[in-house]
């Protein structure tokens, strides 16, 4: 049979020579390159207190998004759902009402908004699938958590905070990709 | 011998000039030889050999008597207007007007001057026409939508603002958005021949004409619901519908019932969410239009549209064939068959443990709601209602904290 890779090497089935059959030397072989280690530079990153830049391309948990004055962006297309491979989210819309024309930009809006982040796989099909540049990938993981139902993200989570009620939140949210993207 | 199509139609041929002519014109559409009978638009000679061939049409309307002639997308090529006399006609036509000669020769796909000028129809429909599929109901089904994907511009040259109207209701169900229409005429051609007595028509000229009742003069006739589907844009939409769902998450399948109006063919597509009938529309053919039975056009009375919205009211026969190009056929299985649960079977009656139940956490598609069954758009009121069994309102996840904004946070108590 042809081998599937270069690499692989055939098993030797011969007998063992003296040298293999004294065990140590190997042994020996084996620790040394363990304890050269100790000497190298430690790849580990101590997460929580220290973090790794984010590649500008980095595809985390979804946020929705509003316009400068705090609208809603989201006007329920359907096109991310439509668009998502893994069938994660839903979404029911709703007319907006005279008077609610401070909440969302178009009449029509969508009044649940939900993600399931246990089938989402960050492909970010649905930002690339949005008309309204509302549904955004954000530098944000997944947190984790003890419970199944703790991962159904509905709109509450999803909402970036309100840009002129709570401007320092939006900042944070934002993140640190933003201000680099160039405004159009 | 006659020349121009547009100045003479069969029809109004005297007798003796008729007598002359062949039996079945030749007719050669796209290098495409087809015989028709004299009297034939070169449209209509064009969809009986169909597939690209035939010119897209967003005014004509092969049920309604009169149409067609008015959007110029149908615009063709006549290379020869007839074997008696084969110069070329000097202008592009526009096929759903012009008959058929003998032996006359169309360009349709293979004239560029034809896709040219189709580009440049498309690019005048769309000057006043909102890029506002995202919200458009329509969008999916529209008509103008796959004119513009086939032969739109990217871009638009338009740099003024866009005529706008307030939207209006026309009768309880029919919700018209004239910003959305491009006065093709069809609906008011519905409310000519099929109702009883039109109520509603284009009122004003040029660039201020609309689609009117006069002071939204309620339409109370019992076929004014077919004006929805005969409508190629989202101008008149089915207001029970309106954004309840996306064409695309909607399941068609066909369906009849035996109706009580004589007129009413009882042949409809409904629309299905799970078991929910979310909208009702007539069955349409390949052409977009509604389908014929016997000879006659398949109308559905707005008792069948608007009223029968469950699926006991119908005979379900099957679901409707979509073309696999459609977005309306994604995601969605091909069968009405659900397949057979086995797991009570091999568990001996036990019930499966669920690690979690969506319908427990989830917002949406709450089996305890039915969106299909309010009878206007639902509102951020329905949704309040709609949450209540939902515990869980808090802290946001992702920013941990409560929303701020005071009233979002009352549409969104669940």
């Amino acid at each position: 049979m042809q081998a599937l890779t270069t690499k692989s090497k055939e098993v030797s089935r011969e007998p063992m020579s003296f040298w293999e059959k004294m065990y140590l030397p190997a042994i020996f072989k084996g620790m040394m390159i363990t304890f050269s280690h100790i000497f190298k530079k430690k790849p580990t990153i101590n997460y929580p207190e220290k973090k790794r830049p984010f590649s500008p391309v980095f595809r985390g948990l979804q946020i929705l998004n509003r316009d400068e004055e705090g609208r809603e962006n989201c006007t329920a297309c359907g096109l991310c759902a439509v668009a998502c491979p893994a069938e994660a989210i839903t979404m029911e819309a709703a007319e907006r009402q005279p008077g609610e024309e401070n909440l969302y930009r178009e009449e029509k809006y969508a009044a649940k908004y939900e993600i399931n982040m246990l089938r989402c796989i960050f492909c970010g099909l649905c930002e690339e699938a949005c008309p309204k540049d509302a549904i955004y990938l954000s530098e944000t993981f997944t947190p984790a958590d003890y419970q199944r139902k703790q991962f159904i993200y509905g709109k509450k989570d999803l909402l970036i905070p309100h840009p002129t009620e709570d401007p320092e939140a939006y900042k944070k949210a934002l993140g640190n990709r933003a201000k680099k993207e160039p405004v159009n | 011998m006659l020349h121009c199509g547009l100045c003479l139609k069969y029809n109004d041929m005297p007798d003796e000039i008729k007598k002359d002519l062949p039996a079945n014109f030749k007719i050669t559409i796209d290098n495409i030889t087809i015989d028709v009978a004299p009297g034939t638009t070169i449209l209509n000679a064009a969809r009986a050999i169909g597939g690209d061939v035939a010119p897209p049409a967003m005014c004509y309307y092969s049920k309604l008597e009169g149409s067609g002639g008015k959007c110029r997308t149908c615009l063709v090529e006549v290379a020869a207007g007839s074997t008696a006399d084969p110069r070329p006609m000097p202008k592009l036509v526009a096929s759903c007007r012009t008959t058929v000669m003998d032996g006359m020769i169309v360009k349709n796909i293979t004239s560029d001057k034809v896709t040219d000028a189709r580009n440049g129809v498309v690019e005048f429909l769309l000057i006043n026409h909102p890029l506002d599929c995202p919200i458009c109901d329509q969008a999916g089904e529209c008509h103008l939508q796959d004119l513009g994907y086939d032969h739109g511009k990217e871009g638009t040259r338009y740099k003024f603002a866009r005529r706008t109207f307030v939207r209006e209701d026309i009768g309880p169900f029919i919700q018209l958005h004239m910003t959305r229409c491009i006065l093709c005429y069809r609906c008011t051609y519905v409310a000519d021949q099929i109702t009883n007595k039109r109520v509603h028509g284009i009122v004003d000229r040029g660039d201020h004409a609309a689609i009117s009742t006069y002071i939204s003069k309620a339409i109370e006739n019992d076929f004014s619901g077919n004006m929805i589907d005969v409508c190629p844009v989202g101008a008149l939409t089915d207001k029970t519908f309106r954004f309840k769902n996306r064409v695309w998450f909607t399941k068609p399948v066909d369906a009849h019932r035996n109706c009580k109006n004589p007129e009413c063919c009882g042949k409809a597509t409904l629309w299905l969410r799970g078991d929910e009938v979310f909208r009702v529309t007539a069955r349409k053919d390949q052409w977009g239009e509604v389908q014929s039975y016997s000879g006659k056009p398949g109308w559905i009375c707005n008792t069948c549209r608007f009223d029968k919205k469950k699926t006991s009211d119908w005979n379900i026969e099957g679901v409707t064939p979509i073309s696999r190009h459609s977005v309306i056929g994604a995601n969605k299985y091909k069968k009405l068959e659900v397949p057979q649960e086995t797991i009570q079977e091999v568990m001996k009656g036990i019930e499966p443990k669920l690690l979690m139940n969506i319908h427990n956490v989830s917002e949406v598609n709450n089996p305890n709601i039915h969106l299909s069954e309010i009878e206007r758009p639902a509102n951020s009121g329905d949704f309040k209602k709609a949450g209540q069994h939902i515990i869980g309102d808090g802290e946001s996840r992702q920013w941990g904290m409560k929303p701020l904004n005071g009233k979002e946070q009352t549409n969104e108590v669940d």
